[in-house]
């Protein structure tokens, strides 16, 4: 899930229940592409980390040649590229991934992009990919709000995994960056703390919407 | 350089897609590594060119090719942009081909460049400069920045470095950094600066510039700096002379700002008291 706020992007990724003697470490479905740039998938995992060297060696490519970081939209055009590039040759077959892009451009406005394997690419104000993301599209369609602060775009990114992610904080993993381009991945904790709170607004919810018992 | 000749030597035999890693050099690029990837040219088909070359305009050889290029060229920063200022001989040897050449090219509205060397080879791979610009601001939606552009041009003539290609150039141009200069050259010198001189009258140049430098000069004051180092320079160099070029690059683009005949200015400076050094 990606969301974009007024001066903050939050990826959120529902993490795969970790096998018992897997390293939990090294499963990782957000990916720093440069800097400033941040990339979460869904789809054949091998296929993304292809596609992700390739973005990194592009990002580092533009700045010896261009003598500045890459734009968000660049580095998108140039995935959705190479995207498209496979579904047009004979020999090789399409990446099987949808990705979201985010970060902050120079001129300090968030942006979140989406690719998908035929290759076409556009901007979203908060989208989702993978499994169970038409339902939380959906979800995001009816609760996204312009310009939210930090702590509501994060409530948020946090309330559409759980309407899929059954089991809870623990398997939900998120990525924010703000104006500074630094990223920041949340911790379990925090990631808790939200979740409560959410649960506890669900409860309220349940609560007043449940009929009085009084008249029968 | 082997690498380099079987390259264009067998142009059509590269568009095979069976290794999929290939994929990226084939397509007319839209990725940093092959939008800038050079035009194919016959390269004399010789084993090794830049031997080939060096073999023929030696000094120590016979008969050799002597590539001749006079010019004077400068450039500066100060508080309102840049000047540019060039002059306007051609020779070949001790023979003036033409006193009317145009040395400063506009790349595009904002960016400028100027030529030094062979007049081909400035003004051949400015063009293609330019064309690598405006596709840039195409695929970008914003302007190119001048250190990108100056290293799209000493990036295209590093392949040819020793093979005879003859450039010296400034690129200049306001972008969103603000104003910038760059000297390029066919050796694949790349440097940014506050001021330039080049060709063979550079150091006449040099000497009026850097002693009238001030940064704080007005627009006017520094046109005629840049005017005055140039005349300077076609009076004493034999490879500079004809007419002077003053070009002022500002932040809505650059400007013409006229030609002057250096006879007519020799006469006028002439009649004019000469002040204090410092």
């Amino acid at each position: 899930v990606g969301v974009r706020g007024s001066d903050i992007v939050v990826l959120g990724v529902e993490k795969r229940s970790a096998l018992k003697l897997q390293d939990e470490r090294t499963v990782n479905k957000i990916c720093m592409l440069d800097e400033h740039v941040c990339l979460a998938f869904a789809g054949l995992s091998a296929d993304a980390r292809v596609l992700v060297n390739k973005a990194r060696i592009e990002c580092q490519s533009h700045r010896l040649t261009v003598e500045d970081a890459v734009s968000i939209e660049y580095i998108t055009r140039y995935i959705a590229g190479v995207q498209q590039k496979y579904t047009q040759s004979g020999g090789v077959r399409p990446f099987g991934i949808s990705t979201l892009i985010m970060g902050f451009d120079s001129d300090k406005v968030p942006k979140l992009y989406q690719t998908d394997p035929s290759g076409v690419y556009s901007a979203w104000k908060a989208n989702a990919i993978g499994r169970s993301s038409k339902t939380v599209r959906e979800f995001l369609e009816k609760n996204y709000k312009e310009d939210m602060d930090r702590a509501e775009t994060i409530k948020l990114a946090i309330r559409s995994l759980l309407e899929v992610v059954q089991t809870g904080a623990k398997n939900i993993e998120i990525a924010i960056m703000g104006k500074d381009s630094v990223i920041q991945r949340l911790g379990l904790t925090e990631i808790e703390t939200v979740v409560a709170e959410i649960e506890a607004e669900n409860e309220k919810e349940k609560e007043k919407s449940k009929p009085s018992t009084s008249q029968q | 350089m082997d690498t380099l000749v079987s390259k264009y030597a067998n142009a059509s035999s590269s568009a095979s897609f069976d290794n999929a890693d290939n994929l990226g050099e084939n397509l007319s690029g839209w990725d940093a590594a092959s939008q800038f990837a050079l035009p194919a040219f016959d390269i004399p088909m010789v084993t090794n060119p830049v031997d080939f070359l060096r073999a023929h305009t030696d000094a120590s050889a016979e008969n050799r090719i002597r590539i001749q290029h006079g010019t004077t060229t400068l450039a500066f920063k100060f508080q309102g942009g840049i000047i540019v200022a060039v002059d306007s001989r051609a020779s070949g040897g001790s023979y003036i081909a033409s006193q009317t050449v145009k040395k400063v090219i506009e790349i595009n509205p904002y960016l400028l460049g100027t030529m030094a060397g062979g007049a081909a080879d400035c003004q051949y791979w400015e063009r293609e400069l330019g064309r690598r610009c405006r596709l840039y601001e195409l695929r970008n939606k914003e302007r190119i920045s001048v250190a990108a552009a100056s290293k799209i041009l000493s990036n295209m003539v590093y392949d040819y470095k020793g093979m005879g290609l003859s450039m010296g150039t400034m690129i200049t141009g306001w972008d969103k950094t603000g104003p910038q200069l760059f000297y390029v050259d066919s050796d694949g010198t790349r440097m940014r600066g506050e001021r330039f001189s080049v060709g063979s009258g550079s150091t006449f140049a040099y000497g009026v510039l850097d002693t009238g430098y001030d940064f704080n000069l007005s627009i006017p004051d520094a046109i005629e700096l840049g005017r005055r180092a140039i005349y300077h320079a076609t009076h004493r160099d034999a490879y500079s002379g004809g007419s002077i070029n003053v070009f002022h690059v500002k932040e809505t683009g650059w400007e013409f700002i006229g030609n002057t005949d250096v006879g007519s200015l020799h006469w006028e400076y002439q009649d004019q008291p000469k002040g204090p050094i410092v």
